[in-house]
């Protein structure tokens, strides 16, 4: 079996019912997220993408179907270290450490990267090519505007090395030559090692147009047109759309 | 321990009763608003002391096994019930851990006072079972409530913060590990600081009462130092308890924080 054959990431009638009312936030949803994909959800605010993303990552509850991680159901203790690998960005993410270097630093401590250590060379470099130098590491977190925090949230997720980044509109907050720049970031980072994938939430057409080799909509907790390419295509084109 | 004291008749507690009038005035002078509550609140503690006065005097003469543990269930009941009505956030589930954290904490510290500390016998002497579980209860009441207050009040509060870890492949116990220490330490504190100036500041209220009734200073200071101890111990257990049984409920096993279960009293 080639590694493209199986699909990263799954989604397998997936549902959430709404907890206020009766029907669903999202509803019967099948997806797949093939090694090397970039794929972009678009649709109305209130569709769900925000919700589909979380879904991905198993940070709320799900009412039927399941997520599948290389092919298979994660056990209850495989969800950390999935998570690890599947890293979900906020869309506001918020920074509550003293300062951007303890942000980034927080995972460490963590089980699921018992080994690892922080490379402040690395962080350096990532933050870099977002143009800002060495002094960012020391900011004041609470100083920090809406987009600096993407930066530093896009850094901190980005220096842990994970197989699928699920970003939720993550330049919506930053100036057009920041935003550039982050996308660039993030196309290195894919092409970096064979295989990463990206899930991309924007309400930026253009950008999805740039970023994505998949588009699916969704609207109203659905997916509506999904564009199912076969997997070896968007492995071998991943930089196609 | 020959007991001495002026036994009080009815006329007496009148007299005393009459001293509200002080309250009423001042919240009549300074326009509080506060009268119907000083009178409800008058009326209760005439009402409910004198009831538990009644219990307690048939359970005092019937001493039965189940005629105490019968009262002592009833009083664990109402402290866990109480625990949770002081809370302003709460989740399914939460009576139940409160009156499950009460009950196995403080019997478990009455019991052990009563079987291996105090040495009672039999255990369930009514003079003793019931004025020893009901202080401990009362101060874990505290712990529990306080901490449970906390525990949704941080988790509630830094949701972003629990998400972040989650997000980042902490386990659920990680990332809810800051918000459960501080709810622990914050139902522990009052038991501290008491014990911190128990004796300088104030005389408890047990120690008082045996005073009254004629004991032998001595005496009923080693009696208070044990109950600081039995109060100290039940507060830490009831309050882990209720905050690691919250945990529980607030944390699903796929490590999702179920923060929809939280909700928050208008």
């Amino acid at each position: 079996m080639t590694p493209s054959a199986v699909p990263l990431l799954e989604l397998v009638h997936l549902s959430r019912r709404r907890t206020d009312a009766d029907g669903w936030l999202l509803e019967d949803i099948s997806l797949k997220l093939h090694p090397g994909e970039r794929l972009a959800i678009v649709g109305p605010s209130g569709a769900g993408k925000t919700l589909l993303l979380r879904a991905m990552v198993l940070l709320d509850r799900i009412d039927r179907g399941e997520v599948r991680w290389e092919g298979s159901r994660l056990s209850h203790n495989e969800v950390p270290k999935f998570r690890r690998h599947a890293i979900y960005l906020h869309q506001r993410p918020s920074l509550r450490e003293a300062t951007v270097e303890a942000a980034i630093r927080q995972p460490f401590p963590l089980k699921a990267y018992r080994g690892r250590e922080f490379d402040r060379g690395r962080v350096a470099q990532l933050l870099a090519g977002l143009g800002r130098d060495g002094t960012f590491l020391e900011k004041k977190s609470r100083d920090l505007s809406g987009g600096e925090m993407q930066i530093a949230a896009l850094v901190r997720a980005v220096q842990l090395d994970p197989t699928v980044l699920l970003l939720d509109e993550p330049t919506a907050a930053l100036d057009a030559a920041t935003a550039a720049a982050a996308e660039q970031l993030l196309n290195s980072w894919a092409s970096e090692v064979p295989g990463r994938a990206i899930v991309w939430v924007s309400h930026d057409a253009a950008q999805s147009r740039r970023m994505a080799t998949r588009t699916v909509s969704m609207f109203a907790g659905r997916l509506v047109g999904v564009d199912e390419r076969s997997p070896s295509a968007s492995a071998e084109f991943p930089h196609a759309g | 321990m020959q007991a001495e004291y002026i036994e009080l008749t009815y006329w007496q507690i009148g007299l005393a009763t009459a001293l509200i009038l002080i309250s009423g005035l001042i919240s009549l002078a300074l326009r509080l608003g506060m009268e119907q509550r000083l009178l409800v609140a008058s009326v209760r503690t005439v009402v409910q002391l004198l009831l538990i006065g009644l219990v307690l005097r048939w359970v005092f003469e019937v001493q039965t096994w189940y005629a105490v543990v019968a009262l002592l269930l009833a009083m664990t009941g109402i402290a866990g019930i109480a625990a949770v009505r002081r809370t302003d956030r709460r989740y399914r589930g939460i009576w139940l851990d409160s009156i499950v954290s009460m009950g196995a904490s403080s019997w478990l510290i009455t019991g052990m006072a009563l079987a291996a500390i105090i040495q009672v016998r039999p255990w369930y002497q009514a003079q003793y079972a019931i004025p020893l579980l009901g202080m401990i209860l009362g101060n874990t009441l505290n712990g529990i409530s306080l901490g449970l207050d906390r525990l949704g009040e941080e988790l509630d509060g830094k949701r972003d913060q629990v998400e972040t870890l989650l997000v980042l492949g902490a386990t659920g116990w990680e990332a809810a590990r800051g918000p459960v220490q501080q709810a622990v330490r914050t139902g522990m504190v009052p038991i501290i600081n008491s014990m911190m100036v128990v004796g300088l500041v104030s005389l408890p209220g047990m120690m008082t009462g045996q005073l009254l009734a004629g004991v032998e200073p001595v005496q009923a200071v080693m009696y208070q130092i044990v109950i600081m101890f039995l109060i100290a111990a039940g507060t830490s257990l009831g309050t882990v308890s209720v905050v690691l049984l919250g945990y529980r409920r607030l944390f699903s096993r796929d490590h999702q924080f179920l923060v929809e279960r939280i909700v928050k009293r208008g």
